[in-house]
């Protein structure tokens, strides 16, 4: 190693160090529940990003608030009808989820923050809306709500509700790896006729505005978000689906197994930053 | 009758000429960095139109991706590319022909798209549907269009 590059690994140690601790803006959810939105990337990362930022750093700051007290998150009256679902018997069994898995905010606490995870009898990586219609379907003898619908959204949210501020840790190694790959394959791929990457975007120019809109890094630990441009929850696939769409391109549909690999792939990009969701968004 | 037929021979012969002097996006030669000498069209441009189509976001939304002083009227320019400002004086008009036509001949790995080109995409999409695309593609901007907004580009010096 000669001394120039020696300087510059030091230095750059020395600058990531320090946006962490001066400039972390702070989200605390209703004055308990503190939220890291500026992290170390993970090894995994291989370097492609110097922080990891919460989706939430970039909004304008009257965005920012409505995240920070639940009584002004438009999403809570969603996270009340998940939690009111959980608790109502459905289906040929006549049961409840609550019947099987007790408190939501006990059983549910790690779920957002690990999922989507390999489920070992399934023989597959779920994201937690495939774990949800699994449980109705299989569980319950109930209708499946169906990918991004909205008694799922609302479900999901209440899930995520009850995990936030766990820091996000999805595993990207062992019987996860195949998946995570893809998914890494998929985000880096040019789409459509104006050929863009997921890294054109959120890798190489977050922090610069593409017209009027303030490019993020496109993470998802705010998932499902409420975004006040369209009034309600908003799940992670149908992002995904919007965002290539906007590239002249031909999408992948909601709940696909390209999606799902995508999926793991953009969550483990967030590994460091917390749970958020329902996060509010513009 | 007689007048029909003038007319029609007539119709015929333009849209022939403007075929022959048409370069289609197939058939574009490119310098060794990335710059197209050859005007694609023969027409000269207008730089009027030309700047009509890098702010309407229907047509070149080039603004969404780059400011300029010119049409600073225009609301949110974006900051992805860099400022135009000047470009006029520091590039010719084969270099901006070509960054038009495929950006990735002069900067390799850039995110500015291709106006001028047809194929070689991966899951090309029917404009904003999300849908497939169904048969051939159209270039993003036509060749006139190019010319045009080469034409308003030589404008911007400072
Ligand atoms: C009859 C019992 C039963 C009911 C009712 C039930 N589940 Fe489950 N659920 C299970 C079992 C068993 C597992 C573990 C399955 C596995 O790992 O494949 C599970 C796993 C889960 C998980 C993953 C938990 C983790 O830690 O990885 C979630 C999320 C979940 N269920 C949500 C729900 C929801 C939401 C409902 C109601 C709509 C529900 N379940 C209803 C039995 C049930
Ligand atoms: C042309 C640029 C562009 C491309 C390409 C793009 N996005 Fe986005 N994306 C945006 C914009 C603009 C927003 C809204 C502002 C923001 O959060 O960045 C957004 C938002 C998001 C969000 C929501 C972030 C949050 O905090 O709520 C996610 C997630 C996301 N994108 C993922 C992706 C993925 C995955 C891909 C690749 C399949 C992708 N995007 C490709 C422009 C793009
Ligand atoms: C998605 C963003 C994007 C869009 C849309 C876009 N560009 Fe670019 N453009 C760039 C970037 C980034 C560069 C810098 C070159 C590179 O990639 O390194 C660039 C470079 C240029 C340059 C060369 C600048 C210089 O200093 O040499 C010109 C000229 C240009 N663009 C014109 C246009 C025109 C005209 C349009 C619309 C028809 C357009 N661009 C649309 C992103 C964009």
């Amino acid at each position: 190693m000669t001394l120039t590059t020696f300087k510059t690994a030091v230095c750059g140690l020395a600058l990531l160090a320090a946006p962490l601790a001066a400039s972390a803006e702070d989200l605390v959810v209703n004055g308990e529940i503190e939220m890291i939105t500026e992290a170390e990337p993970a090894a995994h990362l291989d370097g492609a990003l110097p922080t990891v930022r919460s989706g939430w750093t970039f909004r304008s700051s009257e965005t920012q608030q409505l995240q920070m007290d639940d009584f002004e998150n438009p999403a809570m009256i969603d996270v009340d009808n998940g939690m009111a679902a959980w608790n109502a018997a459905e289906g040929a069994e006549g049961k409840s989820c609550a019947d099987c898995h007790g408190a939501m905010d006990e059983s549910m606490e790690m779920v957002r923050a690990t999922y989507p995870k390999w489920n070992e009898e399934a023989g597959e990586v779920r994201n937690i809306q495939m774990q949800i219609d699994d449980c109705r379907v299989n569980q319950m003898g109930a209708e499946p709500y169906g990918v991004d619908s909205r008694p799922m959204l609302a479900m999901e949210a209440a899930i995520s509700s009850v995990g936030r501020g766990q820091v996000v840790d999805v595993a990207v190694d062992g019987p996860a790896a195949e998946t995570w790959e893809m998914g890494k394959e998929l985000y880096y791929t040019r789409f459509g006729q104006l050929e863009l990457s997921c890294a054109s975007c959120h890798e190489l120019n977050y922090d610069n505005y593409i017209r009027a809109d303030h490019l993020s890094q496109g993470q998802i630990n705010g998932f499902p978000t409420y975004r006040l441009k369209n009034a309600r929850l908003n799940g992670t696939h149908s992002r995904f689906r919007g965002c290539i769409r906007d590239t002249r391109a031909e999408t992948f549909s909601v709940g696909s197994p390209e999606f799902v690999a995508l999926e793991l792939y953009v969550a483990s990009r967030g590994n460091g930053l917390t749970v958020e969701g329902p996060a509010v968004r513009n | 009758m007689k007048r029909t037929i003038a007319l029609a021979a007539g119709m015929a012969m333009g849209a022939g000429m403007a075929l022959a002097d048409m370069v289609a996006p197939a058939d574009v030669t490119f310098g060794d960095y990335g710059d197209v000498e050859q005007s694609l069209t023969g027409v000269p441009g207008d730089p009027e139109a030309g700047r009509e189509v890098m702010v309407s976001k229907s047509i070149g939304n080039c603004v969404s991706c780059h400011a300029a002083e010119d049409y600073a009227d225009v609301p949110f320019h974006g900051e992805v590319g860099p400022a135009l400002d000047g470009i006029g004086e520091y590039r010719t008009e084969a270099e901006l022909r070509g960054i038009l036509v495929n950006a990735k001949m002069t900067f390799p790995e850039s995110v500015m798209p291709a106006f001028y080109k047809v194929e070689g995409f991966t899951r090309p999409g029917n404009a904003y549907t999300g849908k497939a695309a169904e048969g051939p593609l159209d270039p993003l901007l036509t060749a006139q269009q190019i010319e045009d907004v080469v034409a308003y580009l030589m404008t911007l010096t400072d």
